[in-house]
């Protein structure tokens, strides 16, 4: 497969020709799908794409349909951007999600924790009005931000026709 | 006091006492060093030479670690006519130290070479920031950071902060609480003349200062300085030769892991960090326990980097770092000071080398504070810690150092006066 090298919000993002298994997640995701790789030894799930598998250490997967839906685990918010294209977005959010699929396997502990930003349906970066009402436990579901052809970002967004905590748990210091 | 139960202080293993560091140097700590990274990291080897006794011919093993912003042990060696009969410039940050301690210790066990320089040397002000803003925050986003660095997900603090943030949640952890660690390591820089940042700060004016990436206001986040730090490592029976009571190197952890190191996040809890793990080589292989410590040196990239490893190497309950960090414990004059120098907070920023030298010098009961100096050459320590004033920790006899490059990955050690 050849590379691919887009823009997006101003930064240079690239895959090289060379990385199969970017290529591969962000193809599916440029088709609004959200795959990750299943080992072909002991079935589990893996996130971000790999050579192998973290689990049992199998050398063979198959990319499989994952139901991009979760709960905000941990998120942070960033006030002070160091890179130059998210410093007109401030203060935007990013989350740590535990996917419903496989969520405490293979023990309690573990979930597929996938990151990404606090984005509108449309993918794009959620504004501070919105941002302020997202915490733990908050309910969300995947979108994608396309970059270009075989290349589109997952992000989250709140799940609308998902049941809410009353009051997602936030920062003490407002 | 009682080692945890399952602490093996018996067995004459691990090479426990064979090794110690027995000289330190380093450079100002400034922002604008006007110095490459080369001039500076040979002014901090030939201060750590001279401060021990040794002559450039008695140097032969050098270790570095850097992240491609420094000068490799090669170039300084040459600059201070030394013939390596060892070297290696290692690609890493925090928790560099220890780990490369403990390599040090492994290749004179191994008969590579007598005694190791180890040093680091940065502009991480004025060229390469520590704090990721310029050319890094800049540079194109490939492959594997589509996962990170695509979603504004790049610097320490952005990087770290899931973890700081979960940590409140599962314990109720408090910013106050939190805040308390600046609060006591500005203490400990007002004493410590060589410190970038002086100034004693309250709780309020750490909440108070702007968010960064919330939960980290500026505040909890270390200084970024331009500096050069080294300490040599040599056998105990060699150390007893030289100028200074030698720091005894009791036992050692390198780069311990949480699961799936490539993204650490996918294993829980993840308001836990390496040092869970890492506490089950250190005290075993010390031979002593928690209590034993009288000062720590806990990595303050940020406030709560000090917290989640006080509390993850078992100097209190799972769940209590907040309320160990801000009961006092920790201050100068409290039963266990951790950085009292000022650490990364304050003193400067060295990816952990300033925590071992400032614990070197505390064993040898002569920190460099302002208290006089007497007709022997000696400080004469008041024990005074008010501002201005002593830093010594009286009687220390165990410190332990922890290390930290991320809430996956850790290093630690425990020396004690030899």
């Amino acid at each position: 497969m050849p590379g691919i090298r887009a823009d997006y919000m101003g930064m240079a993002l690239s895959i090289d020709d060379l990385d199969g298994e970017n290529l591969a997640y962000f193809k599916h995701c440029s088709q609004h799908d959200f795959h990750l790789q299943k080992c072909d030894d002991c079935s589990l799930l893996r996130y971000p794409p790999n050579t192998g598998c973290p689990w049992c250490g199998g050398a063979n997967a198959t990319w499989t349909r994952v139901e991009g839906k979760g709960e905000v685990h941990s998120y942070e918010e960033v006030h002070h951007a160091i890179q130059p294209a998210f410093k007109g977005h401030t203060p935007y959010m990013v989350l740590l999600v535990d996917l419903d699929t496989q969520k405490g396997v293979p023990s309690d502990v573990e979930a597929l924790r996938v990151v990404a930003n606090l984005t509108t349906p449309d993918g794009v970066l959620a504004p501070p009005e919105i941002v302020k009402t997202v915490g733990i436990g908050t309910r969300v579901r995947m979108v994608f931000a396309d970059v270009t052809d075989g290349l589109s970002l997952p992000q989250w967004t709140i799940d609308e026709a998902a049941p809410q905590p009353a009051k997602p748990w936030r920062y003490a210091q407002e | 006091m009682p080692l945890p139960a399952d602490t093996d202080a018996t067995t004459p293993k691990y090479l426990r006492d064979k090794y110690a560091i027995v000289g330190v140097g380093e450079t100002p700590y400034t922002r604008g060093s006007g110095k490459t990274t080369r001039a500076m990291g040979t002014y901090a080897v030939r201060k750590a030479m001279a401060d021990a006794g040794l002559k450039n011919t008695e140097v032969d093993g050098m270790l570095s670690y850097q992240s491609g912003d420094s000068t490799f042990a090669p170039m300084i060696a040459g600059d201070l006519g030394i013939r390596l009969n060892f070297y290696m410039d290692v690609f890493g940050g925090g928790s560099s130290t220890e780990a490369l301690i403990g390599i040090a210790i492994g290749v004179m066990e191994a008969g590579l070479c007598k005694t190791v320089a180890i040093f680091r040397s940065m502009n991480g002000f004025s060229q390469v920031r520590i704090g990721g803003t310029g050319a890094r925050a800049a540079a194109p986003v490939n492959g594997d950071q589509l996962h990170s660095r695509a979603y504004g997900w790049q610097s320490a603090g952005q990087m770290f902060s899931p973890t700081f943030m979960r940590h409140m949640y599962d314990y109720g952890t408090t910013p106050e609480q939190v805040a308390t660690v600046k609060v006591i390591h500005s203490e400990h820089a007002s004493n410590n003349p060589k410190a970038y940042y002086k100034k004693r700060f309250t709780v309020d004016e750490v909440l108070s200062s702007r968010i960064i990436c919330k939960p980290l206001h500026l505040l909890d986040c270390c200084v970024e300085t331009d500096n050069a730090t080294c300490f040599i490592v040599t056998r105990a029976e060699h150390a007893r030769d030289l100028r200074h009571t030698p720091a005894l190197i009791r036992g050692v952890v390198g780069r311990c892991n949480k699961p799936r190191m490539d993204m650490h996040y996918q294993h829980g809890p993840i308001s836990t960090v390496a040092g869970h793990y890492g506490k089950n080589i250190l005290w075993p292989n010390a031979g002593v326990g928690p209590e034993d410590v009288d000062l720590t040196g806990a990595y303050d990239a940020f406030t709560f980097t000090t917290m989640l490893q006080l509390e993850d190497y078992g100097f209190c309950k799972k769940g209590e770092g907040g309320h160990y960090v801000s009961d006092g414990t920790m201050r100068l004059g409290g039963r266990r000071p951790n950085n009292t120098s000022g650490g990364h907070l304050c003193e400067g920023y060295t990816h952990g080398m300033n925590m071992v030298i400032e614990n070197v010098r505390q064993l040898r009961h002569d920190v460099d504070d302002s208290c006089p100096i007497g007709p022997d050459g000696k400080r004469q320590h008041t024990y005074d810690y008010s501002e201005g004033g002593c830093r010594q920790v009286k009687n220390a006899e165990v410190t332990a150092n922890l290390g930290w490059a991320m809430p996956g990955t850790g290093s630690a050690m425990v020396m004690r006066r030899g």
